[in-house]
């Protein structure tokens, strides 16, 4: 995992975030903004970003520790190259969601709120995605699919394990 | 201004845009070009039509032409057929829009019939990143007579009277609100707009900012002259981009025409609001939680008084009501509180906008007055549960709600009878559950979502929640015991009387509702070990259905155990139910329907 983070740590993506940071100083409460923008730049905010806006914002680096491990948005480590959310709102939960979610953990053997170890697929648990005539849901990065049944599910995953 | 001899209105609500409606509207722009249509028929993105079950949907003005379920290849038809020659397309017509032949109005649909649109009166109709679409619908009408005509004191009587209740879940009234913000002193105010839509299975509010999010910035304007502020924020689930981007578009028409800045309306009122984004955590939606997180902090809620009217937003007083609160509005504004208020029942005023999902035909959004029965939304409306399957209850108020059984389906929908029968509006989730769904199983889904949404702060709801959590699991697997069923409920009275916010004290409902209406099935788990509906796995167990079984030997071959025994061919086959692991693949592979679980 470790090696995964550095990647992300590029100088271009701290550049990013400082002109994310100059766009709200002077604001009042600019640090979920800052935090949300850190988590599009970066895929994730690890200790060392975490550290960077601490600095910047002259905001307590446990303050922000706090805000980040509370959100499910934010993330310590980067997500894998495609994540996975099967939507799991009550629309889709009774309508069999579990059942799917538990499918594609057997597929790319990654448990739910996991990353595979080569990087490839997260697997999320999501919150309603709002698509409940859809339902059951599963999205796969900017992908949806909708309407499933269980059986559905291998064909779909082939598409992206490659 | 041009005139189009026909209207193409393609929703573009998440529902369908998540089935290909962006490349329809697309491939209608396409074709309407290469046939030399431009100067003839208009392609309008619109909001939600509700309907979500028969997206993408398009309609085609004016012959009101309801196309659903189209397929990107249809576009060619309906432009071919309908737009070139006039004939509209009587096979990709939603299908109970045809009666004898005849193609009626979409209003006459069982769907549209019972309903009245008054929050969501302009989705599906106007585009919602065209400014001007919505003035054209009276907007920001309302917002200039106030600003005009009526003093603050007006504005808030008028809400008053019209007997407006919050749209977020308490139902508390929403001039009250407003009276208590306005008389609260401070020399800086907020007003602000709860838009995080948490509980799973609604998305009413998302609909609103997606399909008409110009009545949001023109209400809380009215709120901010109302009440004496000049800065709003709008809190977001991030979840949501098109309704944050249709948002922002917005402001930033508003701002160009000057209609949020300085002197609005060439008056001394000043406002300008902006988009603060959440972060995925439920306990958010709690008012004094979504304070905590507009200030750049944990979303945790905080103990009230003070309420956010005296002490709000960085200490200052503000007004805090959801986004279904905001839409109604400039309506009232329009039309009187007097029109307002003759809809609704005594207590419960206006018309409630519910995502109707689950078990039922016709997903979607809907609206209707308050005061319509359940029977009505499930039946007239929802068009009754698919593939014949028995109703067995109706869930409201999402993980804050409870589960409303058959036998109460004639009540009529608002605050008061809600939380009689031990459920509550919420904010308007309205989840169909059928036979083949067990009540322990929903109990033990919202408790799981509220353990994990729990934010921590006070002891009851964080461990509370979690120590009922346990108990269920143990009767879904199996292993509950009689004391259990007691333990539960006098935990979730406890966990009830002492969390700190109305995410806890709201919690335990989902077990509450479940365990007084269906305690048959609670004690089938416990003393027969046995799940009535077939769902919690521990309790399954897999039979061959002898008169069925063909011998072709497809489920031995699937089994992973090897626990399915019988000759090809000669014998019907058997499950050794002590080694299956109940993993349902013989179930899905038998092709003659021969294997039950029970």
């Amino acid at each position: 995992m470790k090696e995964l983070v550095e990647k992300v740590l590029t100088e271009e993506n701290f550049q990013q975030l400082d002109q994310q940071i100059e766009k709200v100083r002077g604001t009042k409460g600019p640090l979920m903004p800052v935090l949300t923008q850190a988590q599009k730049i970066f895929g994730c905010v690890p200790y060392e970003v975490q550290k960077y806006v601490s600095d910047e914002l002259k905001v307590p680096m446990s303050d922000i520790y706090g805000v980040v491990t509370f959100y499910s948005q934010f993330s310590l480590v980067p997500k894998g190259e495609y994540v996975v959310g099967v939507c799991m709102g009550t629309a889709c939960y009774v309508k069999n969601a579990q059942p799917i979610l538990d499918k594609i953990s057997e597929i790319i053997d990654t448990k739910t709120g996991e990353t595979s170890p080569d990087g490839k697929f997260t697997l999320e648990a999501t919150r309603c995605i709002g698509a409940c005539g859809l339902a059951p849901v599963i999205t796969i990065n900017e992908d949806v699919y909708g309407k499933l049944d269980v059986k559905d599910i291998p064909g779909i995953m082939k598409k992206y394990q490659g | 201004m041009e005139l189009y001899r026909s209207h193409i209105l393609v929703c573009g609500g998440t529902g369908c845009v998540s089935s290909d409606s962006l490349k329809i509207e697309e491939r209608f722009i396409d074709l309407i070009e290469k046939n030399d249509l431009k100067n003839e028929a208009k392609v309008v993105k619109t909001g939600c039509f509700g309907l979500c079950e028969a997206g993408p949907i398009v309609i085609v003005y004016p012959e009101g032409a309801f196309y659903s379920q189209l397929k990107v290849e249809d576009v060619d038809t309906i432009v071919s057929e309908h737009l070139v020659k006039g004939r509209i397309v009587t096979d990709l017509l939603y299908k109970e829009s045809i009666q004898e032949g005849e193609m009626q109005s979409i209003n006459d649909v069982g769907f549209y019939k019972k309903q009245e649109r008054v929050a969501l009166r302009n989705c599906g109709v106007i585009n919602p990143e065209v400014i001007e679409e919505y003035i054209a619908y009276d907007g920001y009408e309302a917002l200039g007579r106030v600003l005009t005509d009526m003093t603050p004191e007006e504005v808030i009587q008028i809400v008053k009277d019209s007997g407006l209740r919050g749209r977020g879940g308490g139902g508390f009234p929403t001039g009250l609100k407003w009276d208590f913000t306005a008389k609260a002193e401070g020399d800086q105010k907020y007003v602000a707009c709860n838009a995080d839509e948490g509980d799973p299975g609604a998305f009413m509010d998302r609909s609103v900012l997606e399909g008409d999010p110009h009545v949001i910035i023109e209400s809380m304007a009215i709120a901010a002259y109302a009440v004496g502020a000049n800065k709003g924020y709008v809190y977001i689930r991030a979840e949501y981009p098109i309704a944050v981007n249709r948002l922002q578009i917005a402001i930033d028409q508003a701002k160009d025409m000057g209609l949020l800045g300085e002197n609005i309306f060439d008056t001394d009122f000043s406002f300008d609001m902006e988009i603060r984004l959440g972060a995925g955590a439920f306990v958010c939606g709690e008012e004094t939680a979504l304070i905590n997180s507009i200030e750049g902090k944990r979303g945790m809620p905080r103990p009230r008084p003070p309420f956010p009217a005296v002490k709000g937003i960085f200490n200052k007083p503000t007004l805090l009501n959801n986004v279904e609160t905001y839409a109604n509005v400039p309506q009232i504004i329009l039309r009187g509180a007097e029109w307002f208020s003759s809809i609704g029942t005594e207590k419960s005023k206006g018309t409630k906008v519910f995502a109707l999902g689950g078990k039922i035909n016709n997903t979607g959004l809907l609206e209707i007055p308050m005061g319509t029965t359940l029977r009505e939304a499930i039946y007239d409306v929802g068009g009754g549960i698919p593939n014949g399957k028995a109703f067995k209850a109706v869930q409201t108020g999402g993980p804050s709600g409870g589960c409303i059984p058959a036998a109460h389906i004639d009540t009529p929908i608002d605050y008061d009878n809600l939380i009689e029968l031990g459920s509550m509006m919420g904010s308007g989730g309205m989840i169909v559950m059928d036979e083949d769904n067990c009540m322990v199983d929903i109990a033990r889904f919202f408790l799981d979502f509220t353990v994990e949404e729990s934010c921590g702060k006070c002891t009851p709801c964080r461990d509370g929640t979690k120590r009922m959590l346990e108990m269920l699991d143990k009767i879904a697997a199996g292993t509950g015991t009689v004391e259990d069923l007691t333990k539960l409920q006098t935990l979730a009275k406890t966990i009830k009387n002492a969390s700190l916010c109305g995410l806890g004290q709201t919690a335990p409902n989902p077990v509450l509702s479940t365990l007084h209406y269906f305690m048959d099935e609670y004690e089938a788990h416990v003393h027969e070990k046995r799940c009535p509906a077939g769902v919690c796995k521990a309790l399954l167990n897999y039979m061959v259905i002898d008169e069925k079984c063909k011998k072709c030997g497809i489920c031995a071959a699937k089994c992973p155990v090897n626990c399915i025994s019988g000759t090809k061919g000669k014998t019907v086959y058997h499950i050794d139910t002590e080694q299956c692991i109940k993993c349902n693949a013989c179930l899905e592979a038998c092709p003659f329907d021969a294997i039950k679980k029970g």
